[in-house]
């Protein structure tokens, strides 16, 4: 057993939990406060990539693109939720569905008339792209350390918001009973309209954090929307923390399923057939997890109270 | 009586002559890529075709030459959609373009039922060029395993003992791995297909980093090669020589020496063409390509001129009659026109038997990055599976 590896893997399934967790952070909410399937909460990680890396060129600094593509970000959000995304909030779910899967491919071609189908990249400054020595052989990318410890900081930093603000507390109280908190006289709109915005921040903070690893690109939203969308069916809609703990448990498993099943595969059957099971049944894990947990307990692991 | 004697005869008219008129324009149908981040390649491909018809004068055999474009967004479905609709609806003559393997497999059955003739001017998918091969399906780039092949040769050359292979796991990039397994004499240490949706490669990373092999070889082409090599680089394993097919080329090339991704200069790859392979034809289609794009073409440029050409050259052979089919298959078979590979000559599969050179990333003259062919690593080389077409 090749412990350095197997450290390496846990390493690299975290950093993933963390990108998921600030994508699923900002989906739950809006599904578990506001009742909304917003499809389109990919696009707003799209946005903040490619934002951050024109910003990124235009003033020489991966750090000041990302600076002033953020609050750019938490604008077109609340615009976007402002303009359209309220007018569906009586509405069923299909057509929610319908509208903002709508939204997805309108942006998604927008952008790629905008950037063009190359994309758009961030240079990491040249301080960033070394490499690490954690403990023993494992040697981990400087940038994915930054990636984890920022992530960490606004799972800190949302944590105290929800707990310790008012502003916290109506969230709370929202994702548990919205009914009631329109009943005792919250301003339900101007509620929405800040969680929307908190969770397009989220969202597009992840997109333009991954950038410089993955590249910005038309579409690039949609792998990640649907890996939030089982982390907040496994950790409980409306619940903040049940989605920290689902994305790591998602980022862990979907990375060690990836390197580690093809190796146990050979266990159980020969070479050609481990070799086309192996990525299979890597890329079905995660769903499998999720229907168990759907069978199990399908409030989710971690439900907000009362709901 | 009059009018409605008139009237017939006006509406006659007007069907004679469009039916005539249909007669002398040759129609031919493109599918590719013109969508998702992967249209960099269709791009590139579709200029290709425009340049090869600028050359004709748009005409074929005198005849008026008509292309039309249509996009396939990498999906089977749609390309077999898009097919469809080119020969019911716009009547299409000729069907080429199909970046895709797993699209051509969909799509071509349908030009086969058609009786249309089908040019590949890159989907190299193996099912063609073996059992699956057909009287009207031609191929005017390669097939998968065939440059895969010829980098297992150029491996063995470089003394490479153990190799980690990294690719795509859809058709072609299981074709990929199959090509370099077929020459490579050393020991894959490792081998990862990872799916069409994947960006991040950390965890593949670890573990070719665990193997520690002599080289490691990939199958990244359009939008997958960028977030690749940076990953690459980031991950702090450029001492290990990457080599690749299909990864690197005129489409992106541009790309990565915007972003000053200077760990691929003197990158390695195989293919049967290079921008500067020596003959007059490729320095006219070079030298225009650069014109109309402002870019060095690529392979799949190469390519789908070639296809405009090849079938240029059945229908003169028809003598202008492209709707005799057996006539232009015959000149399609003849091949007798000046490729940009200088000779092209075909097996009884309909699939090119050509050179595979190895290629070097340098820096041209105005210090563009382009690809320079260094040497010919397998010659005249046939589809492995030919011998398994019953044509």
């Amino acid at each position: 057993m090749d412990y350095a590896l197997l450290a390496e893997q846990f390493f690299n399934g975290f950093q993933l939990g963390i990108i998921l967790f600030l994508v699923a952070a900002g989906l739950t909410l809006v599904f578990g406060i506001m009742d909304l399937v917003n499809l389109a909460h990919g696009t707003l990680y799209m946005f903040g990539a490619f934002f951050a890396a024109t910003f990124s060129m235009v003033t020489g600094s991966m750090f000041l693109g990302m600076l002033f593509a953020l609050p750019v970000t938490l604008v077109a959000g609340m615009l976007m939720e402002w303009s359209l995304l309220r007018t569906l909030y009586q509405r069923n779910h299909l057509d929610q569905v319908q509208v903002t899967f709508g939204l997805i491919i309108f942006f998604n071609e927008l952008f790629l008339i905008a950037w063009g189908p190359e994309g758009a990249a961030i240079q990491l400054p040249d301080y960033l792209q070394g490499t690490t020595p954690l403990f023993g052989d494992v040697v981990v990318p400087d940038y994915r350390l930054v990636i984890i410890t920022s992530g960490l900081l606004v799972a800190l930093g949302l944590y105290f918001l929800v707990s310790k603000t008012r502003i916290g507390m109506l969230i709370r109280a929202g994702a548990s009973n919205r009914e009631m908190v329109a009943a005792l006289g919250v301003n339900i709109k101007m509620l929405y309209t800040v969680v929307f915005g908190l969770g397009a921040a989220l969202a597009g903070f992840a997109g333009m954090i991954i950038t410089p690893i993955t590249q910005a690109e038309s579409g690039m939203g949609e792998g990640i929307l649907i890996l939030a969308f089982v982390v907040i069916v496994i950790g409980g809609i409306g619940s903040i923390r049940g989605a920290f703990i689902a994305a790591i448990i998602t980022g862990l498993i979907d990375t060690l399923g990836r390197s580690f099943i093809d190796v146990a595969m050979l266990a159980v059957m020969d070479t050609e057939g481990a070799e086309t099971a192996g990525p299979a049944i890597s890329s079905m894990l995660i769903y499998i997890i999720m229907a168990v947990v759907l069978a199990v307990k399908p409030q989710g692991l971690f439900p907000p109270k009362g709901a | 009586m009059h009018k409605r004697l008139l009237t017939l005869t006006a509406a006659a008219t007007v069907a004679f002559a469009a039916n005539a008129q249909a007669q002398d324009t040759i129609k031919v149908g493109i599918v590719t890529t013109l969508t998702t981040p992967a249209s960099i390649i269709g791009k590139q491909m579709k200029a290709g075709f425009e340049v090869a018809a600028e050359h004709l004068g748009h005409k074929m055999a005198g005849k008026k030459l008509e292309l039309i474009f249509e996009d396939d967004a990498i999906k089977p479905n749609i390309g077999k959609q898009k097919t469809e609709k080119l020969i019911k609806k716009d009547k299409v003559d000729f069907l080429a373009g199909y970046i895709w393997s797993h699209v051509i497999a969909a799509s071509a059955p349908v030009a086969f039922r058609a009786n249309k003739i089908i040019v590949s001017a890159n989907a190299g998918h193996a099912k063609f060029s073996g059992k699956g091969c057909h009287k009207n399906f031609f191929n005017a780039a390669w097939e998968n395993s065939q440059t895969p092949m010829a980098m297992g040769e150029l491996l063995n050359r470089k003394g490479i003992k153990t190799l980690y292979v990294l690719s795509l796991n859809y058709a072609a990039g299981k074709q990929m791995v199959d090509g370099v397994e077929r020459t490579f004499k050393g020991k894959i240490v490792g081998k990862d297909l990872v799916p069409l949706s994947h960006k991040d490669w950390s965890a593949e990373l670890a573990k070719v980093k665990a193997a520690n092999p002599d080289g490691v070889f990939v199958f990244y082409p359009g939008s997958w090669g960028p977030a690749f090599f940076t990953q690459y680089a980031q991950a702090g394993m450029t001492k290990t020589p990457l080599f690749n097919v299909f990864s690197i080329d005129g489409a992106n090339l541009p790309i990565f020496q915007s972003r000053n991704m200077d760990h691929l200069l003197g990158m390695v790859n195989t293919s049967y063409w290079g921008p500067d392979l020596d003959n007059p034809q490729n320095k006219r289609f070079v030298a225009d390509f650069k014109k109309k794009t402002k870019q060095y073409p690529a392979h799949y440029a190469a390519q789908a001129y070639d296809a405009l050409m090849l079938i240029n050259a059945g229908v003169k052979a028809a003598g202008g009659n492209h709707n005799d089919t057996n006539k232009v298959r015959a000149g399609m078979e003849a091949a007798d026109f000046p490729s940009l590979r200088g000779n092209l000559v075909f097996g009884r599969n309909h699939f090119p038997i050509q050179n595979f050179y190895a290629r070097e990333v340098v820096k041209d003259a105005n210090g563009d990055w382009v690809l320079s062919v260094k040497e010919t690593v397998l010659k005249d080389h046939a589809p492995v599976n030919s011998g398994e077409c019953k044509l």
